[in-house]
């Protein structure tokens, strides 16, 4: 009982918990949450969110470092871009090892992911320590490569912002866009979707790995530039697995994720009270996780014979 | 050139013995795939043996250990088999969950039991064993069989299973459903049974491989400790061509990959330590877009009900 009511204070049990601590935790789970299921719609199981968030945080930061006294204005900015193509280069890894070899994305990209937390861990030690060579971190940033709060007195940044922007723009170019609508038809059947709307779904494919690994390095930068304001080795406890959990639980779908996200960051934020006042491990979450994506598994299949009982009543 | 004569022994020895975790939990996977299905909860089940054989040895000693790390990765894989098998969920999601779970699972159990910090534990170990005899032929002989209990049992297990696979009715029923399910089963094969079966094999192999590794090992358990080895042994599959003797050719290469890593500590190369962490993550992507294509995988393989 202890442990639940310090969830609950640590999440939601005032504003600062709010605003300061699910907020921000939902908001790199909002950004990968959008990232897994855009590839997801397609067909393609990327489960490297993990590896281009630590890719988009790396290139992020070596930009904040190396123009601190670039104006906010521009630093900022160039921060979302390079986070960006960092991500989207790294699943294009993974991309091109599909397309051109066959290769199973689930194992490229889990294997990149160990890759992407030993090249930080490098960087931390190596070319971007901090100069005292003390710990393994880099130097803080300057100010100007602090994203700004959205709010007076709380931690919310503007990468949440970039979030709700980014899962409206998802689900406008799904359901609204020629290109969206090819997405969701390499998704529904592969074979079909190129031999009845000649789409090219190799291509297809590989866009949509990219796009996904470039939401999930806008995450990367957005943890940097907004929360630690420095590169850290364990940047990320394992958003880009939850992430898997928050776009399934919200079946795919871009305005469902940022209620998911949401969720899954008030879990995250009252686990870490949790250790804290009650002593119980924020593992747990990891836990809760695995049970709602096994859930959604179990709910799927009675859904299916329900809609298999109704159109035949007769034989069932 | 003596330097490299004096490590190379023991870099041959470190290799078989890092291999042999990676090669029980590739051939138990490489049953589950005969029969069609694909498991990627092959971590989960390898983390929950590395738990098991802790909490196992600590109660009943070192043997005690290694059966409740087979019991443990068999109760893993039997949920899995219960969501791809009863719920017919799709075998990559379900797979992926049981891994997290299993992670989640352990961490916490860890944790809770053993104390935040997790201490330095001291498990009780298998030692080497040398065989008498054996272990004093020349050249190879003090490599091949001067290694802990594991080593011998798969030794012992590459023979068995391509005599089972390949000259039992039960073994050919498997590959069967694997390649042609419908078929199998107008010939009277009952395919959920034996793939229950494969699946639960393969789970249970993953826990003698999360207990080798703890047990022959590393001499202590960690939170995610199996490190991507259970993605690995699903690429062990691949690389070896889904056969029983390539596979265990594949666990050998990264036997070595890992065991690299000792042999340039010993050398004392100026490089940073990440790249012989990162090398068999490297090293699986390079193998597997060289060896391209799906072949040789059986065509049932992933496939939902």
């Amino acid at each position: 009982m202890e442990a639940l009511a310090a969830l609950w204070d640590g999440a939601f049990g005032s504003p600062f918990a709010f605003w300061s601590a699910t907020l921000v935790r939902a908001t790199p789970l909002l950004l990968l949450g959008l990232a897994v299921a855009v590839a997801f719609r397609a067909g393609v199981l990327n489960i490297g969110a993990e590896g281009q968030l630590l890719l988009g945080a790396a290139a992020a930061a070596a930009v904040a470092l190396a123009f601190g006294d670039a104006p906010r204005l521009v630093l900022v900015p160039a921060m979302v871009l390079v986070g960006a193509l960092a991500g989207a280069a790294w699943s294009g890894i993974a991309a091109l090892l599909r397309r051109r070899y066959g290769v199973l994305e689930v194992i490229s990209t889990i294997m990149l992911n160990f890759v992407a937390a030993a090249m930080v861990s490098w960087l931390v030690r190596g070319p971007m320590q901090e100069p005292t060579r003390v710990y393994p971190q880099s130097s803080s940033f300057a100010d100007a490569a602090h994203w700004p709060f959205l709010l007076n007195g709380q931690r919310l940044h503007l990468g949440f912002a970039l979030g709700v922007l980014a899962a409206w723009g998802l689900w406008w170019w799904l359901e609204h866009s020629a290109a969206g609508f090819r997405v969701r038809a390499v998704g529904g059947g592969a074979r079909a979707a190129a031999s009845a709307g000649g789409v090219d779904v190799g291509r297809t494919i590989s866009r949509v790995f990219l796009l996904s690994g470039a939401l999930a390095g806008v995450a990367g930068a957005s943890e940097v530039g907004g929360v630690t304001w420095a590169l850290y080795e364990g940047l990320s406890p394992g958003y880009g697995y939850t992430a898997i959990a928050v776009a399934l639980l919200a079946r795919l779908d871009p305005r469902w994720i940022l209620v998911t996200a949401v969720f899954f960051g008030s879990l995250d934020a009252g686990a870490a009270a949790m250790q804290r006042d009650a002593q119980v491990p924020s593992v747990v979450v990891q836990i809760v996780v695995a049970l709602v994506v096994l859930t959604v598994l179990a709910a799927r299949y009675v859904h299916a014979r329900r809609l298999a009982q109704r159109a035949a009543p007769e034989t069932a | 050139m003596i330097e490299l004569g004096v490590l190379l022994l023991p870099f041959l020895e470190a290799s078989l013995r890092t291999a042999t975790p990676l090669g029980f939990a590739a051939l138990g996977e490489l049953v589950t795939e005969r029969a069609g299905v694909i498991n990627l909860g092959l971590e989960g089940a390898i983390i929950a043996g590395c738990f098991g054989a802790l909490a196992g040895a600590g109660l009943g000693g070192p043997y005690a250990g290694v059966l409740a790390g087979i019991a443990a990765g068999a109760a893993v894989a039997m949920v899995f088999a219960v969501f791809v098998l009863a719920l017919r969920a799709d075998q990559i999601i379900a797979g992926t969950a049981m891994t997290l779970l299993a992670l989640g699972i352990t961490g916490t159990l860890y944790r809770l039991v053993y104390g935040a910090g997790g201490a330095a534990l001291d498990t009780p170990t298998l030692a080497p064993w040398a065989l008498p005899g054996l272990s004093s032929l020349p050249g190879l002989g003090p490599v091949l069989f001067t290694q802990p209990l594991p080593t011998y049992v798969l030794y012992l297990l590459v023979p068995a299973l391509l005599w089972w696979m390949h000259r039992t009715g039960a073994g050919l029923a498997l590959r069967a459903i694997g390649e042609h399910r419908a078929a199998a089963e107008a010939a009277g094969v009952r395919s959920q049974r034996s793939r229950a079966a494969a699946i639960i094999f393969g789970g249970a192999m993953g826990g003698l491989s999360g207990a080798t590794l703890v047990l022959a090992q590393v001499g202590t358990f960690n939170e995610g400790m199996s490190a991507g080895r259970g993605f690995i042994a699903i690429a062990i599959v691949v690389l070896g061509r889904w056969s029983v003797l390539g596979t265990a050719l594949a666990a050998l290469v990264f036997g070595a990959a890992f065991a690299l890593q000792y042999l340039f500590q010993a050398m004392d190369w100026a490089l940073p330590y990440q790249l012989f962490l990162a090398f068999p993550y490297v090293l699986t992507l390079v193998l597997l877009a060289l060896l391209r294509g799906r072949a040789a995988a059986p065509l049932e393989l992933g496939r939902q009900d």
